[in-house]
């Protein structure tokens, strides 16, 4: 089930460091809504707020809402362990556990949670090895080391550890910005049929990969450097592409930033 | 025209002269033949004279000849390869001359029958005897210390580099280093005043291993620490992000992924311990007899027998033989340590392979 997420008044610190500043928007169940903007502008911090990965950094703070349906996230008396168990998240750089097993990385949701039954995990891995377009890639080394795959292996290997443990929504941060087209394609049309059960969150610097894969678009950017990042506009996909209401998108869509 | 010419150039330029390949080998005998010649010659009884004269000889010819032959920086490449070697010897050649010396010394009556007897009844000068006694303390005592400062060590890293903030965590940092410069001796004094003056508690294998805990317990929180430090932050933040809590994060991702390291140090740190004098002699007084019991009255010990066998010996007969066949046990107890850890940093290291 997939669930809506409505932010309002967000802002984040490291430290003494304002990294974002008052941003709020609400994230449709069943779509994908792609984060754009220049490097440094704060996508990887507002996503980590999204499931309160953002207070793992030594000295990260929140202020602000976010709802999950009806729920905050920040509300008193949540512990955010659970909430990452509702939003999952697939980082820049593919990072399967080098002691596991492929199969063991991709049941280690389940296993270090100890929420699962015995007989379900070989179908529950299976699953989602096919979910995340890898299965017939690796059906025959299941049992061996998951850092013995190629990059882009690597990376679908940790969205299907992602949606084992069927979060409601999944972020991806730049997940295909070290892969290459081929493999990039392949996670695209993944997003593509991942969105028919998440909601979807996804990062990107790549504006194509942006206008194919979302359905909304956010565009963030900073005034200055040191600044805090805000949420310029976010809107139809379409509409940010061929028509933004704000100058400044267009001028960052179409190469003309700085 | 001109072709010819530039190609001849670089050709010169890159080729240059250049010493034979047997130029090392044939400069390190033929010093080493001049240094035995001087010091023959000029009565130089000390050997280290000899290898100190050989060095500085071969050094210096390598830098005349290549300098001559091959130019400046070529001579300065073999010099400083020289240099690395010589340093390389100079360090070698004292452990190996000890192992050379000890298994010499120690095979002589290093058998069955010394490793599994004790020296009951045995009088210093008699020949006959062995170690089992003070072998079997060592291991106890070894053992129990191991058993108290692993637990306490890992915990401690683990609280250092995973939830260790601000003034605790500095504290705890400054007490470990300074516990690392804690003399053996002093640790053997504490034990003993705390242990046996105030507690009333008598000598025995575990007073010992309470002063060894004490030395291991910051190598092993300094090599831990190092080894947690290593593991990604990536993997911890991947395991969080899948919802899982951070203990167990800890226990399923970041401990398995050290572990080897981690061993290693526990390895090494036992290595450490397991040859310290002073504190046995203190705490856990020693004994000839067989005693199985850490917990109650004086145990034998390897470090503290080899001592007495050598003190009671003057310079030679059967004590003397037994210190040295218990000096090669122990040098033999450390390298098998030595081993294993290595097999287990191997075995355990994260595997990359297809
Ligand atoms: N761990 C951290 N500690 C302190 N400041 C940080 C940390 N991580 C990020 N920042 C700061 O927060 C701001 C936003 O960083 P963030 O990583 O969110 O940018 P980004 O939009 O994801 O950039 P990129 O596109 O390059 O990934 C930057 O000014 C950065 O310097
Ligand atoms: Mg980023």
């Amino acid at each position: 089930m997939a669930k809506r997420i409505d932010v309002s008044g967000l802002t984040a610190y490291y430290g003494s460091h304002k990294a974002i500043e008052d941003i709020s928007m609400t994230v449709e169940p069943r779509s994908v809504t792609a984060f754009i903007g220049p490097s440094g502008c704060g996508k990887s911090t507002f996503l980590r707020t999204l499931n309160r990965m953002h207070e793992v950094t030594p000295g990260g703070r929140v202020e602000g809402k976010v709802m999950l349906d009806s729920e905050d996230l920040y509300g008193a008396g949540v512990d955010p362990v659970s909430v990452r168990r509702e939003v999952g998240m697939v980082f820049q750089r593919p990072n399967p556990f080098p002691t596991m097993s492929i199969f063991d990385n991709v049941a280690a949701g389940l296993r270090l949670n100890g929420n699962y039954k015995k007989s379900q995990l070989n179908d529950i891995v299976e699953k989602s090895l096919k979910g995340a377009n890898l299965w017939n890639e690796v059906k025959d080394r299941l049992n061996k080391p998951g850092s013995g795959l190629s990059g882009g292996q690597q990376q679908r290997l940790c969205i299907a550890r992602a949606i084992a443990v069927e979060p409601k929504v999944l972020l991806m941060d730049e997940p295909c910005s070290a892969l290459d087209p081929i493999s990039t394609l392949a996670i695209e049309d993944l997003i593509g049929e991942l969105k028919e059960r998440f909601t979807i969150v996804i990062v990107t610097h790549n504006m194509q990969q942006a206008a194919r894969v979302s359905d909304r678009t956010a565009f963030f950017n900073l005034a200055a450097v040191g600044q805090p990042g805000r949420l310029i506009e976010i809107d139809d996909t379409e509409r940010i592409f061929s028509n933004p209401s704000v100058q400044a998108t267009e001028d960052y869509i179409s190469g003309r930033f700085g | 025209m001109s072709t010819p010419a530039v190609t001849d150039k670089r050709a010169g330029s890159l080729r240059g002269a250049s010493l034979p390949k047997w130029f090392p080998l044939a400069v390190v005998v033929g010093s080493v033949a001049v240094a035995v010649a001087i010091g023959l010659g000029a009565g130089l009884d000390s050997k280290v004279q000899w290898g100190l004269i050989a060095a500085v000889l071969a050094v210096l010819v390598t830098y005349v000849v290549a300098s001559r032959v091959e130019g400046r920086r070529q001579a300065k490449d073999r010099i400083a390869t020289s240099l690395v070697w010589v340093c390389f010897l100079v360090a070698v050649v004292p452990l190996a001359s000890l192992i050379w010396a000890t298994a010499k010394r120690g095979v002589k009556v290093l058998d069955g029958y010394f490793l599994s007897h004790s020296m009951a009844g045995v009088a210093d000068t008699e020949p006959g005897g062995g170690i089992y006694h003070a072998l079997l303390g060592t291991l106890e005592q070894v053992g129990l210390a191991t058993l108290i400062a692993v637990p306490i060590g890992v915990l401690t890293a683990i609280y250092l580099v995973e939830y260790g903030r601000g003034g605790l965590a500095k504290a705890v940092t400054f007490f470990v280093d300074v516990m690392t410069g804690i003399p053996s001796i002093v640790a053997g004094l504490f034990v003993l005043s705390f242990w046996i003056l105030i507690l009333k508690m008598g000598y025995s294998g575990f007073a010992g291993s309470l002063a060894l805990a004490i030395l291991m317990m910051p190598v092993v929180v300094r090599s831990t620490e190092e080894m947690l430090k290593l593991v990604p932050n990536e993997l911890r933040e991947a395991s969080l992000a899948l919802g899982v809590p951070k203990w167990r994060t800890i226990l399923k991702v970041v401990l398995p992924t050290s572990i080897g390291g981690i061993a290693t140090g526990v390895m090494l740190s036992i290595a450490r311990i397991t040859g310290e004098t002073a504190p046995v002699l203190l705490l856990v007084w020693g004994t000839n007899f067989i005693n199985t019991n850490p917990f109650k009255d004086p145990q034998g010990s390897l470090p503290l027998y080899i001592y007495q066998q050598y003190a009671n010996s003057s310079g030679s007969g059967a004590a003397y033989d037994r210190a040295w066949a218990a000096a090669l046990t122990l040098i033999a107890f450390v390298m098998i340590l030595n081993l294993v850890a290595r097999g287990i940093a191997r075995w355990k290291a994260p595997k990359t392979g297809r």
